[in-house]
C-alpha cells in the first residue's frame, strides 16, 4: 500500500490537526495524545469538509441531567449539518456500521526508516515539501 | 490548523445554471453601520441601542449559527466579507446569481421608527457594499414589518432599485402574517413588483410553541416549521390573496415536506367548517399553489429515497421550488449533494435556476 | 354497517357532563358554594364553536344536556351503531385550563366519579379517560392513584394546549402515576392555556386555529422526544387524539435529520426520533386531513414506517363523515385495515379479545 509522508511530527502537536491533499484526496491528520490518525476530509452526507469541524468530546446521558463527558478531542463534528465522526475510525455516531468517512492507517517513522522504505511515495511531493534530516520523525499515512 | 480546500471542488460546476436563493450577508461591525445610519438616530443608537423581543434565544450549535469553515481570513463575521463569499460560495459553486437575505433583526426592533432607520441604513449599506460591487448578487429589502406604514415608506424609497428583488420579513411575527395590519405593506410591495420573502427566525414576543418555551436549540430550530405552517394557513385563510391578487410570498428556509399535509387539512376542513366571515373563492391549496414559492433548504431527507419523489408528487409545486444553500449557516445545503435523489434534468433546471429566474426576473 | 369491518374499537368518543349541577353530589360543600357564588360556567374554551354544524352531529343533540352528556344516546350513536366491541370515552372537560389548581382537582375528581356512575357502570363496553389537573402534575398524580386501579379507566387525558410543554420534567409525577397504574396518557385537541396557540400569535379565524392545532401536536411531540420523556419513563405510552396523522412522515424526516446534527445536545437520544415515535406513540384517525388522491394516502401510510400507529376513532359527536362507509380510509386493505379498526387499540390499551 503506498505510504505518504504527510507531516513532520512537530507540525501536529497533540490536540491539533493538519488538513492536506494527497493524491487528489483531501485528508485530515490528527494527533490524539501522541497517536496519529488520518481520515478522509469528506462527509458521507453532503460532502462537507468534515476534518475542519469542531474536535470535541462524546457526551453520554441515560436521562437528562446525568451527563458523562468522555473521549474529548476524539470526536469530529462536520461543519455542515453537524454529523459526528470518530477520528480514530472514521465511523459516524449516528450509524457507525453504514455511515463513515474513510480512515487510513497512520504512524510515525524515523528519517532512516523513511529513507530505506521502498514503498514510500517519494517523488516531487516529498522532495519539495520535506527536508529529510537524520533526526527528523515523520507522520506516514497509507493511502491505497 | 492547516486547511486546504475540500476536494468537493472537482465536482462543483453544474452543467447548467444555478441560483442560490438564500445567502446571508452580515454587517461587519458598528463602525460601518454608523456610516449608513441617519445622523438623527446616532444618539439613540449610542444610548439605548437595539431592543428586541428578548428571551427567545437558544445557544446554537456554533457561533453565528455559521459553518466553522465560513469564517473569512479577514476575521470579519461569516457572511461579512464579500471577497471571501465570492471565493467560498459564488465562484466555488459557480452560481449565476445569489439572493441576499440579511438577518440581524433590524426590522424587528421594538422602537419602530428606530427599526425603520436601522432598515434604511442596512439597505443603503447593501447597495453600496454588496450590490454595486458584485453584479451576481441581488438583495432583499429590510423593512420594519410590524408597522405597515413605515414598511411601505421604505419600500417606496428603495423598491425600484434594480438590486432589490424582494421584501424580507421573518417567520416569527407578532400576528399571523395574513392579518390585515400587514396589508398596506403588501400593497406597497406589489406596487414595486416585489415578492414578500419570509425567512426562518425572528421573534414576535410569543413562544415558538403554542404551549410555551421549549428547552433545546433543536426544538427551536425544528420548531420553525410549525411557525411556517401557521403563516401559510394565515395567508390562505385571510382573504389577502383575493384582496391583493398580485401578492407573491416566498417561504425561505422552512423546508417544504410539511406543506402537502397542511394543504390537505386546510382544504378538507374548509369544506366542512367554512371560514366564518372571510369567504374564500377557491380551495386554500389553490391560493397556496398560486401565490407561494418555497426554497429547498433545509432539504427534507426521508430514510427511503422513493419517499422524496412521492413528496414532490404530493406537493405539485415543481415550478415553485427554488434551490438555496443558506450560506454561511451550519445547515448549509450543497448544490451538488443536497437532493436525496437524482432529479430529472428538466426538474433540476427548474429548481436550480429557472423558477427563481422567473420569480425574480433575473436575466 | 358492521359488515364493513370485522371488529371495531372506537378510540375517541366524547362524553361530558350534562351540567355543573350534575357534579354537585360529587363535590364537597365549599366547592359547590364556590361554583354557585362565582357563577362559574366552565373552563375557557372555544374548541368547538356551538353554532358550527361540525361541532355536533345533528343526531347527538338532546334537550337534556350538551352532546355527549347522555349515556344512552352516546351508546346508540357510537358503539351500537358501529357494533363496536369497545368505545373509549375521551372527556374533554379541560380542568387543566383552570388556573385555580385545587378547584381543578376537585372538578376532575367529581367528573371521574360521575363517569363511573353514568357511563362505566351501566355499559361495560365503554372505557374512560381520567380527567386530571394537568397544570399541577402532583395533584394529577393524586387523582390518577385514587382511581387508576378502576378497570374502566384506560387512559389519563390532557389537552394539547398546555401551559408548559409535555416533555418537560415538570410532568414526571403525572407520567410516573400513569405508568404505575398501567394507563396511557392521551393528549387531545383543545384546551386554553392563555398562550397564543401558534408561534406567530393569535389566529383570526376558527378554521386557522383548528387546523393550527396540528402544529401544536408537532411541538408537543418534539418536546416529548427531545426532553427524553421516554428515556425517563421507558414504559410511557402516549396517544395523540384528534391531532391528525398525515403530517407524521414529513415530521419524522425533519426530526430525524435534526437529530443527526444536533443530537450532541440531547445525548440521551440513542436512536433517531422516529424510533421513539414508533414505540411510544399512537394516533387516532380523525380528523383525517386526507389527501384527495387515494394514492397519496397509501404513500403516507407506507411512509409512517409502521402499521401499528393508527387507531380508529369517530370523534363523536363531532361531524367528520356522514356514514361509517365514508369513515373508511380509501384504499386500505387487510391486514392493515383490521389493525387500524381494532387491533392496534386493543394492544395499546390492553383491551380483551
Amino acid at each position: 500500500m503506498p505510504r505518504h509522508i504527510v507531516a513532520n511530527v512537530d507540525e501536529i502537536p497533540p490536540g491539533e490537526r493538519k488538513v492536506l491533499e494527497v493524491d487528489g484526496r483531501s485528508i485530515g491528520v490528527f494527533n490524539v495524545d501522541g497517536e496519529f490518525y488520518a481520515i478522509r476530509n469528506r462527509c458521507p452526507h453532503q460532502g462537507g469538509p468534515v476534518c475542519e469541524g469542531y474536535l470535541t468530546g462524546f457526551l453520554k446521558a441515560r436521562i437528562p441531567g446525568e451527563y458523562t463527558y468522555t473521549r474529548q478531542g476524539e470526536i469530529l463534528r462536520c461543519p455542515w449539518h453537524g454529523w459526528e465522526f470518530d477520528v480514530k475510525t472514521g465511523q459516524s455516531w449516528i450509524d457507525p456500521k453504514k455511515v463513515r468517512t474513510r480512515s487510513y492507517p497512520a504512524h510515525v517513522s524515523s528519517a532512516s526508516a523513511v529513507q530505506s522504505d521502498p514503498d514510500l511515495e517519494t517523488g516531487p511531493y516529498i522532495a519539495e515539501t520535506y527536508q529529510v534530516s537524520i533526526d527528523s520523525e515523520f507522520v506516514i499515512v497509507e493511502i491505497p | 490548523m492547516t486547511v486546504t480546500s475540500a476536494e468537493t471542488k472537482t465536482q462543483v460546476r453544474e452543467q447548467h445554471a444555478a441560483i442560490d436563493c438564500d445567502i446571508h450577508n452580515a454587517m461587519p461591525n458598528d463602525v460601518t453601520f454608523r456610516k449608513y445610519l441617519p445622523t438623527e438616530w446616532h444618539a439613540h443608537h449610542q444610548s439605548n441601542g437595539r431592543r428586541g423581543h428578548v428571551g427567545s434565544g437558544y445557544p446554537r450549535a456554533v457561533p453565528h449559527a455559521a459553518r466553522v469553515d465560513s469564517w473569512p481570513p479577514s476575521r470579519l463575521p461569516p457572511g461579512g466579507d464579500l471577497g471571501f463569499m465570492r471565493e467560498q460560495l459564488l465562484d466555488y459553486w459557480g452560481f449565476d446569481y445569489g439572493i441576499l437575505n440579511c438577518l440581524g433583526g433590524a426590522g424587528g426592533d421594538l422602537n419602530l421608527p428606530y427599526a425603520a432607520a436601522l432598515c434604511r441604513a442596512m439597505n443603503d449599506w447593501q447597495v453600496s457594499e454588496w450590490l454595486e460591487p458584485e453584479p451576481r448578487l441581488r438583495a432583499s429589502l429590510l423593512v420594519p414589518y410590524e408597522d405597515a406604514d413605515l414598511a411601505a415608506a421604505e419600500i417606496a424609497r428603495m423598491g425600484d432599485h434594480p438590486g432589490f428583488v424582494q421584501v424580507l420579513l421573518v417567520c416569527r411575527t407578532r400576528e399571523p402574517l395574513g392579518h390585515w395590519k400587514y396589508w398596506k405593506m403588501y400593497e406597497a410591495a406589489v406596487r414595486h413588483n416585489l415578492p414578500i420573502g419570509i425567512h426562518f427566525g425572528g421573534a414576535g414576543g410569543g413562544p415558538i410553541t403554542g404551549a410555551g418555551w421549549p428547552t433545546h436549540y433543536m426544538e427551536d430550530h425544528a420548531g420553525m416549521s410549525q411557525a411556517f405552517q401557521a403563516q401559510v394557513a394565515s395567508y390562505a385563510l385571510s382573504g389577502v390573496f383575493d384582496a391583493i391578487p398580485e401578492l407573491k410570498v416566498v417561504l425561505i428556509e422552512g423546508g417544504f415536506a410539511w406543506l402537502p399535509p397542511l394543504m390537505w387539512r386546510l382544504d378538507h376542513h374548509w369544506q366542512h367548517i367554512g371560514n366564518g366571515a372571510v369567504p374564500l373563492k377557491r380551495l386554500p391549496s389553490e391560493y397556496i399553489r398560486d401565490h407561494m414559492w418555497l426554497t429547498t433548504q433545509p432539504m427534507e431527507e426521508p430514510a427511503q429515497k422513493a419517499h422524496f419523489a412521492q413528496l414532490l408528487d404530493q406537493l405539485q409545486m415543481n415550478d415553485r421550488l427554488m434551490f438555496a444553500t443558506d450560506y454561511p449557516h451550519w445547515d448549509f445545503d450543497a448544490p451538488t449533494t443536497a437532493f436525496p435523489v437524482e432529479l430529472d434534468s428538466d426538474l433540476k433546471r427548474a429548481i436550480m435556476a429557472d423558477n427563481a429566474r422567473n420569480l425574480y426576473s433575473l436575466l | 354497517m358492521s359488515e364493513l369491518y370485522q371488529s371495531v374499537i372506537d378510540t375517541d368518543i366524547h362524553n361530558t357532563i350534562p351540567s355543573l349541577k350534575t357534579l354537585y353530589p360529587y363535590l364537597q360543600d365549599f366547592w359547590r358554594d364556590y361554583l354557585e357564588e362565582s357563577a362559574f360556567v366552565g373552563p375557557d374554551a372555544h374548541d368547538y364553536p356551538a353554532g358550527l354544524p361540525f361541532s355536533a352531529r345533528a343526531d347527538s343533540k338532546s334537550s337534556d344536556g350538551p352532546p355527549g352528556s347522555q349515556m344512552e344516546l352516546v351508546r346508540s350513536n357510537t358503539i351500537d351503531a358501529w357494533k363496536a366491541e369497545i368505545g373509549i370515552l375521551t372527556c374533554n372537560y379541560w380542568t387543566t385550563s383552570i388556573h385555580h389548581e385545587d378547584f381543578a382537582l376537585a372538578l376532575s375528581s367529581a367528573i371521574n366519579d360521575w363517569q363511573i356512575d353514568a357511563f362505566l357502570n351501566p355499559e361495560p363496553r365503554f372505557r374512560a379517560s381520567l380527567v386530571v389537573p394537568g397544570q399541577n402534575p402532583e395533584l394529577a398524580a393524586q387523582e390518577i392513584d385514587r382511581l387508576g386501579g378502576h378497570p374502566g379507566f384506560v387512559q389519563v387525558i390532557v389537552p394539547v394546549r398546555s401551559h408548559t410543554l409535555y416533555g418537560k420534567r415538570h410532568f414526571d409525577p403525572l407520567y410516573e402515576a400513569a405508568v404505575r397504574n398501567n394507563l396511557v396518557v392521551g393528549i387531545h385537541y383543545g384546551g386554553a392555556s392563555g398562550h397564543p396557540p401558534t408561534p406567530t400569535g393569535w389566529p383570526v379565524s376558527f378554521l386557522e386555529e383548528y387546523t393550527g392545532m396540528t402544529q401544536l401536536f408537532q411541538s408537543q411531540l418534539l418536546s416529548l422526544i427531545t426532553e427524553g420523556a421516554f428515556n425517563r419513563h421507558p414504559d410511557l405510552k402516549v396517544s395523540f387524539i384528534e391531532g391528525g396523522f398525515t403530517w407524521i412522515p414529513s415530521f419524522i424526516w425533519r426530526m430525524d435529520k435534526e437529530w443527526k446534527g444536533l443530537r450532541h445536545e440531547l445525548p440521551w437520544l440513542t436512536e433517531p426520533p422516529s424510533a421513539y415515535i414508533h414505540r411510544h406513540l399512537r394516533f387516532t384517525t380523525q380528523p383525517m386531513g386526507a389527501p384527495p388522491d387515494p394514492v397519496h394516502m397509501s404513500q403516507i401510510l407506507d411512509q409512517m414506517g409502521s402499521t401499528d400507529l393508527l387507531m380508529f376513532a369517530t370523534d363523536y359527536p363531532h361531524h367528520h363523515f356522514d356514514s361509517p362507509r365514508e369513515a373508511l380510509i380509501k384504499g386500505i386493505e387487510e391486514p392493515l385495515l383490521g389493525k387500524i379498526m381494532a387491533e392496534n387499540a386493543r394492544n395499546w390499551y390492553a383491551l380483551p379479545n
